[in-house]
């Protein structure tokens, strides 16, 4: 059944991440695109321009001057009642950091492919993942893309997600510079109505062009309403979630693909796992083949739904695991190792006392599996920042990574809980 | 020619109650720009003391729809409004005509927002852009910006007892700036020459296109004028040739309103008490030289109103 | 805050508007500004011109005009910055400004009053027109 629909309506299209991700927009067919070229990322912009230059799209396209204005002018956009996109990567998106709070704070369901590239300085064009990490807090959903396909697919799915009524905030589709934007693959595309059927129309919660309703956007807020207005906006990131889900199987029902918060690789009866997101996952999936023929219980943990951070399932899927190594592809500078490896600490802490389960629920059975997530302290974790401005990280190293975890299963030494992957001493 | 009686049956499109100072020029320039619109119009304001004292939450002095965002983007966003429009509209979702006009400070104008404001202008968006113009940062408490004038003592250039001068370089000629973007219309006009500035808005929103207005707005705390003064202090203004009114439409410069005397620019620095140190004895070549400044640039004006008109 | 609101009144997080947005425009009428007023406005009828030069130049809305004539001014809201009474033609001297504390000790609530009602209702009978059209520039 599904195969006989794949051969009416998919297409194989051998193409590039940023030409996939031109694609979708196109798709997508949003009402305003304001966007600014910067490497690695000008591909989408010049592919959408021919779009716009052949009348393949209904969009109004703003080519802003900067990407402050970029993100200003999607905001306007947006707050006129548009669907409205950017992309952006690296100094650009780090230019428009201030208006990415706005968006967020605006409940503006903007979506925005981010092609990652480390951040100046020194100035580097190749992928790492510091522009993005550092905008984690800023109320922005993130999703990881290991390939194509599924930077394609995430960015799709991030329409629905990001407008379903119940989040209503925006959303960036992160894919590794170079490595996945200029990389060669074959991906699979929907038919336009199928994308169009799939996203439907778009019903924005408010308007300013609503002009016998006028509203007023952008409040200044005292003490006594900010507050409130932050909760609130933080209390929209709960059900993002539940939403990531429904919008995942609800698109493997239509594509064949579906997606979770998270891709569980051989995880199930691991001993030692990676935890990594974006391209090198896909490294580590190779290791683990590897490793699972010798006998090893390797496993990965690729994230998915970065932001908001899908704490509880992650818990989840690593509490039976001994030893994990977090992959950070950036730094916090913080002598605290990269972000990942935070958050994954944190959550973990959790599990040692016995605070997970469903929804942070406590019961009896809860209590009984914290007495015992207590008696066996947790998984060791440690860390390994990577790849910084584009260095490779091969089989070889992730190899090392997971020979590291093996001792420290074996001998119960962690050792040094931070550490620097490819880098010459 | 405008008419107030007609212009005072529409409604208030900016209701009292806003926390602007007693005497504020801002909201004087937002009622008059208003009341030069008919169609519905859509507001985007940068940060400053017109967003901040007219939309403290939940009082919104804005009987249209309204939207701050930040503080340098106000082009930009209104840029996006438009293009939201103008694809809506197209699209058949949008029946009505709307017209849009950003408010911004001299500083979120000629500085901070510079960039976004050339960018909006250069892309041929169809919305008026307003300069509420009081010559520094007075949202912030009175600091120096790039339309603050030689000699003005502000808190980021007071006038000390090495540098006497207060501000020592002259102010940047935004309006020109902004006419070289050759865009379908450009003016300058004064809060206190009501005609003249509802006039000019009124062919701001009637051509296709972007267009700008720069307008003299006194801030009473900053200029240390009586509140009662702010108009007035206008006519000073435009009388020492300090702040022409023209206009340059389609490329062609008009001088909108010729003073029947100039005046000596001391009728205008004298009465404010942010040159009060030019005054002083030994700041006379100052004064001299601020004059002739003015002079000079009035002199290039007609100029360039003979050669244009 | 003049406005009888109270943080305990005020609504929770769950209970507001989405995005810090204010869904009503125009909601800073229900602010009283008049209470910063240290001089007041007193205008008379009797001299007013009705050229408008008050109203065009009012930062606070407050010059209430109905038909394009003056019936009043909102205290609720005037400020008290002396733009009227100065911008009223010199010959005509129309609006005076009196210390806030003068006007509220000698004419008590009547003043209040009085300026009020005729805010809402405007002017009745009048003199005749002195003039036609609108205000000119000064």
């Amino acid at each position: 059944m599904a195969g006989s629909l794949e051969q009416e309506t998919v297409k194989f299209v051998a193409m590039t991440g940023n030409e996939a991700v031109a694609e979708a927009m196109r798709q997508i067919n949003p009402d305003v695109v304001a966007a600014y070229p910067i490497t690695p990322q000008t591909e989408i912009v010049q592919i959408f321009s021919t779009f716009v230059a052949d009348g393949l799209v209904k969009t109004e396209f703003v080519t802003v001057e900067s990407e402050h204005s970029a993100m200003s002018a999607t905001i306007g956009a947006a707050a006129a009642g548009a669907r409205a996109m950017t992309a952006t990567s690296s100094q650009g998106f780090a230019l428009m950091w201030e208006m990415l709070y706005i968006a967020a704070g605006l409940r503006l369901p903007i979506v925005m492919p981010v092609v990652n590239r480390a951040l100046s300085s020194p100035i580097n064009i190749h992928c790492d993942h510091s522009d993005t990490m550092g905008a984690r807090d800023s109320g922005w959903i993130q999703i990881f893309s290991e390939n194509a396909q599924e930077a394609y697919d995430n960015l799709i799915q991030a329409v629905r997600i990001a407008e379903s009524r119940d989040v209503l905030l925006p959303a960036m589709v992160c894919m590794d510079g170079f490595i996945v934007s200029h990389g060669m693959e074959s991906v699979k595309l929907l038919m336009d109505e199928e994308v169009r059927g799939f996203i439907g129309e778009y019903e924005p919660a408010y308007s300013l062009l609503d002009v016998d309703h006028p509203i007023t956007v952008g409040a200044l807020d005292f003490a006594d309403w900010y507050f409130e207005h932050k909760r609130q906006e933080a209390a929209a990131e709960a059900p993002v979630a539940e939403v990531v889900l429904k919008v995942g199987e609800e698109y493997g029902k239509l594509t064949g693909r579906s997606y979770g918060l998270f891709e569980a690789y051989r995880l199930d009866d691991a001993e030692v796992a990676v935890v990594a997101l974006g391209s090198t996952a896909g490294t580590a999936k190779a290791v683990v083949d590897e490793l699972r023929q010798k006998g090893v219980r390797a496993g990965l943990l690729k994230i998915r739904l970065y932001r908001p951070f899908p704490k509880d399932a992650i818990v989840r899927a690593l509490s039976g695991v001994k030893a994990i190594a977090v992959l950070d592809r950036s730094d916090t500078f913080s002598t605290m190792g990269g972000p990942v490896f935070i958050d994954i600490k944190a959550s973990m802490y959790d599990l040692m006392h016995g605070e997970h389960g469903e929804h942070g629920e406590h019961d009896a059975h809860g209590a009984q599996d914290a007495r015992e997530a207590r008696d066996m302290q947790g998984p060791r974790i440690v860390n390994y920042i990577y790849g910084l401005g584009g260095r490779d990280i091969d089989l070889e190293q992730i190899r090392k990574v997971y020979e590291r975890l093996q001792a420290i299963v074996a001998t119960g030494e962690t050792g040094e809980p931070v550490s620097y992957l490819g880098v010459r001493e | 020619m405008a008419n107030l009686r007609e212009l005072s049956r529409k409604g208030e499109l900016l209701t009292g109650g806003h926390r602007a100072c007693a005497g504020c020029g801002a909201p004087v320039a937002v009622r008059q720009v208003l009341k030069a619109v008919d169609t519905p119009v859509v507001v985007g304001c940068a940060t400053g003391c017109l967003e901040v004292t007219t939309t403290i939450y939940p009082y919104s002095a804005w009987n249209v729809p309204f939207i701050h965002s930040a503080f340098e983007n106000v082009a930009a966003t209104v840029s996006g409004i438009e293009a939201a429009y103008r694809s809506l509209k197209r699209q058949g979702k949008i029946q009505r005509d709307i017209q849009f006009v950003a408010f911004g400070g001299d500083g979120g104008t000629y500085d901070i927002g510079f960039q976004s404001l050339s960018g909006a202008m250069e892309r041929g968006h169809d919305m008026v852009y307003i300069c509420y113009d009081n010559q520094a940062y007075m949202n912030t408490g009175i600091q120096r910006s790039s339309a603050t004038p030689r000699g003005a003592a502000t808190t980021t250039s007071p006038a000390g007892r090495v540098i006497t001068a207060g501000k020592t370089q002259y102010r940047k000629d935004l309006t020109a700036v902004m006419a070289a973007h050759d865009i379908p219309y450009v003016a300058q006009t004064t809060i206190g020459h009501w005609n003249d500035l509802i006039t000019k808005v009124r062919k701001a929103f009637e051509v296709e296109g972007p267009a700008f207005v720069n307008i003299l707005t006194p801030c009473r705390l900053g200029w240390q004028i009586d509140p009662a003064d702010s108009i007035e202090i206008c006519r000073k203004a435009v009388d020492t040739c300090f702040w022409p009114l023209y206009e340059v439409e389609n490329g062609v410069w008009k001088i909108t309103l010729k003073p029947r005397e100039k005046k000596p620019i001391t009728e205008w620095l004298r009465p404010q008490g942010r040159f009060r140190h030019l005054f002083k004895p030994g700041n006379e070549k100052l004064i001299e030289e601020i004059q002739a400044d003015v002079d000079r640039r009035w002199e290039m004006l007609q100029k360039r109103c003979e050669v244009g008109g | 805050m003049n406005t009888g609101e109270k943080d305990w009144d005020k609504k929770g997080w769950k209970d507001v508007p989405i995005a810090g947005l204010i869904t009503e425009p125009g909601t800073a009428r229900r602010y009283k500004t008049g209470e910063w007023r240290t001089h007041r406005p007193v205008w008379d009828p009797e001299k007013c011109i009705n050229c408008l030069l008050c109203w065009i130049y009012c930062p606070d809305s407050a010059i209430q005009v109905k038909d394009g004539k003056v019936v009043g001014i909102d205290l609720e809201h005037c400020k008290g910055c002396g733009i009227c009474a100065h911008e009223c033609p010199s010959k005509v001297r129309a609006i005076n400004m009196v210390l806030e504390s003068e006007a509220e000790a000698e004419d008590g609530e009547k003043v209040k009053e009085e300026t009020m009602r005729e805010g809402e209702e405007g002017e009745k009978e009048r003199k005749e027109e002195r003039k036609g059209e609108g205000g000119n520039e000064k």
